[in-house]
């Protein structure tokens, strides 16, 4: 009988400690799936940030460094100037890579550096128990915002990749979403994408993935996709937004 | 052994570090360091290594962070505002047990402070500064020779312990100009001697690097094997030097630029028949207090000078435990204590006219004391 479905070999098959319904898993398997394909699992070096992901480093089997909040893109920078051909990957949630690792992104893709980003927007901090991120969405509940978000006293959700794109330095820039099938496929060709350009040394590339938090969303996993198309993505349009140097 | 070259203190601190070999520097520009980043983005090129100015001192000691655990001789250096920034960092590389070095040419502070040379980062250096149970090793060069000379034994010791180290240098190491032999010259320590770091996991089982322990027994586990590197270093790394300290009754207590402002005051008191010596610790932590233990019994006093208004003193109290009163004459902000000044103070220490604890018995000459 020939296998249909296998656990990629760059994880570890440790059981995750995610909540049930949370879309890290799927994230996790589709850039373990992309480490496999392109054969770069002896050469990958990930570096976990702070949040639900910060135990990254348990599932993928890739040597793998912890960052500080917010800190991965400078870490992924030592790493990567010391180390210019191996495959360096950042894992980042929103809070970590939109609030206290602003500075961080940003300079990463101005410096142009040549490493992968994948970054978990889900519109909450979720390891901390559901506060407000800068993801999340006008009129959104949370722990920090109880009556929802108002943006006359909280601002605006922060739309990264749109940000990013405006950057000289960076290569590639794309959003996807991973709530149904279709969606999950259109996101792994892009972390591919991410990765390849890296493996040719066009610099610095970056997939959001538009995730959900079912726990602190207080939602069924199944409602919790439905929230991510309804709510989301009119807010945080899917496609590429950049893929090319320079302006 | 080369030819002296006369060199400003932290552009020779920067050669020292290359010739050490050191390849990465993540920095970000203050005063009074500047030259450190200067010299090395355009050294460390011609020496087939990489230069990055980060955007600030959060990412520079995080890029330190990220080198460091790919198995790199890496270095980042600032000052005291700067230092304050990269804290968190230097605490997570206590953490995860990666080797570095962090050079402080200080300033005066708190907040914005001044850009005069200062000794008052000697707290945050010594006692942590950043968060949890961890040590950085620290030395305070007092000459340019003497920081060239421990940059390189840095490198060394924060290998051979992955820990941290930290050259703490005044203003004035950084910015005077001094004769400057560069004596080792050893080769770089390669990343495949370092097995546990992130170079890809190809042959191998996959390294980790990281500072995070949730279990509490783990983490207990962790920090007491982390004390007992320490004890090790506190054990085999001391460094100090004592000045005519065998018959000395009065002894003066001071580390880097200080110390040599010390030295002329010792000897003009010896001329004049005071039985006057030195000691002056070079490693800050682990503090030299086996130096303290062989003139303690028959000392009839110690005067610590310091550029801040007493920090080291409180370790020199702990080291003397009540043996002989501990006296301390302080400067701040860029002010330099004088000798003339030192030399009054020592005399009024010697004929008992100044309490061990009082405040500023000076304030017309300026600095305080206690």
């Amino acid at each position: 009988m020939k296998p249909v479905y296998l656990r990629p070999k760059s994880l570890t098959g440790v059981v995750t400690h995610y909540c049930p319904g949370c879309t890290h898993g799927i994230a996790h398997r589709l850039v373990a799936e992309i480490i496999d394909e392109l054969r770069i699992q002896g050469k990958a070096i990930g570096v976990a940030s702070v949040g639900c992901s910060v135990f990254a480093y348990n599932y993928f089997d890739v040597d793998f460094q912890q960052a500080a909040h917010g800190r991965a893109p400078a870490v992924a920078t030592g790493i990567k100037r010391v180390h210019p051909d191996r495959i360096v990957f950042t894992y980042q949630g929103d809070g970590d890579m939109a609030s206290i690792g602003a500075a961080e992104i940003v300079h990463a893709a101005a410096r142009r550096e040549n490493i992968t980003v994948i970054f978990i927007n889900n519109a909450i901090y979720g390891m901390t128990g559901g506060q407000m991120a800068p993801t999340t969405l006008e009129g959104q509940v949370t722990t920090t915002s109880p009556m929802g978000r108002d943006h006359k006293s909280q601002g605006y959700p922060l739309r990264m990749p749109e940000l990013l794109a405006a950057v000289d330095g960076a290569y590639y820039i794309a959003r996807c979403s991973l709530h149904n099938a279709a969606h999950i496929g259109r996101a792994k060709r892009a972390i591919k994408q991410a990765f390849q350009n890296q493996m040719e040394g066009k610099g610095f590339s970056m997939v959001e993935l538009l995730s959900t938090c079912p726990t602190n969303w207080r939602m069924s996993p199944v409602k919790a996709m439905e929230w991510v198309e309804k709510h989301m993505i009119p807010v945080y349009p899917l496609g590429e937004f950049k893929s090319g140097e320079g302006e | 052994m080369s030819e002296p070259i006369l060199m400003k203190g932290n552009e020779a601190i920067a050669e020292a570090a290359i010739r050490a070999g050191c390849r990465f520097f993540f920095g970000y520009p203050i005063t009074p360091q500047n030259e450190i980043p200067e010299y090395m983005s355009k050294r460390l090129p011609e020496a087939g290594g990489v230069f990055v100015q980060a955007e600030s001192e959060v990412a520079s000691i995080n890029m330190v962070y990220g080198a460091a655990g790919a198995g790199a001789r890496v270095m980042t250096s600032s000052s005291s505002p700067g230092i304050s920034l990269m804290m968190e960092g230097i605490s997570y590389i206590a953490g995860a047990e990666l080797p570095c070095v962090i050079v402080n040419i200080s300033r005066g502070g708190p907040g914005l402070g001044g850009i005069q040379p200062s000794q008052s980062d000697y707290f945050q250096a010594t006692k942590g500064g950043g968060h949890g149970d961890y040590k950085l090793i620290v030395y305070g060069p007092s000459s340019v020779q003497e920081a060239c000379d421990l940059m390189i034994k840095a490198f060394d010791v924060a290998d051979k312990y992955r820990n941290p180290v930290m050259i703490l240098g005044d203003g004035m190491i950084g910015q005077m100009m001094e004769p400057v032999v560069f004596r080792d010259q050893p080769g770089e320590a390669a990343p495949d001697k370092k097995p546990w770091a992130t170079t890809g996991n190809e042959g191998r089982k996959s390294n980790l690097i990281t500072s995070i322990y949730l279990d509490p027994e783990v983490l207990d586990a962790h920090n007491w094997k982390l004390y007992q590197k320490y004890k090790r270093i506190e054990e085999n790394e001391v460094m100090y030097e004592s000045y005519r300290a065998d018959d000395a009754e009065w002894l003066l207590v001071a580390y880097g630029t200080v110390a040599r402002i010390c030295i002329s005051v010792m000897e003009k008191m010896r001329e004049e028949g005071f039985r006057v010596g030195l000691i002056r610790p070079i490693t800050l932590w682990p503090f030299p207090k086996t130096a303290f233990d062989e003139v303690a019994d028959r000392a009839k006093g110690f005067l610590c000078v310091e550029m801040s208004t007493g920090q080291m003193v409180e370790d020199v109290r702990l080291a003397v435990e009540g043996r002989a009163p501990v006296y301390f004459y302080g400067r701040t902000g860029g002010a330099v204590p004088l000798p003339r000044n030192i030399e009054k103070r020592m005399h009024q220490v010697i004929a008992g006219r100044t309490p061990v604890v009082t405040e500023c018995l000076d304030k017309n000459q300026g600095g305080g004391g206690r």
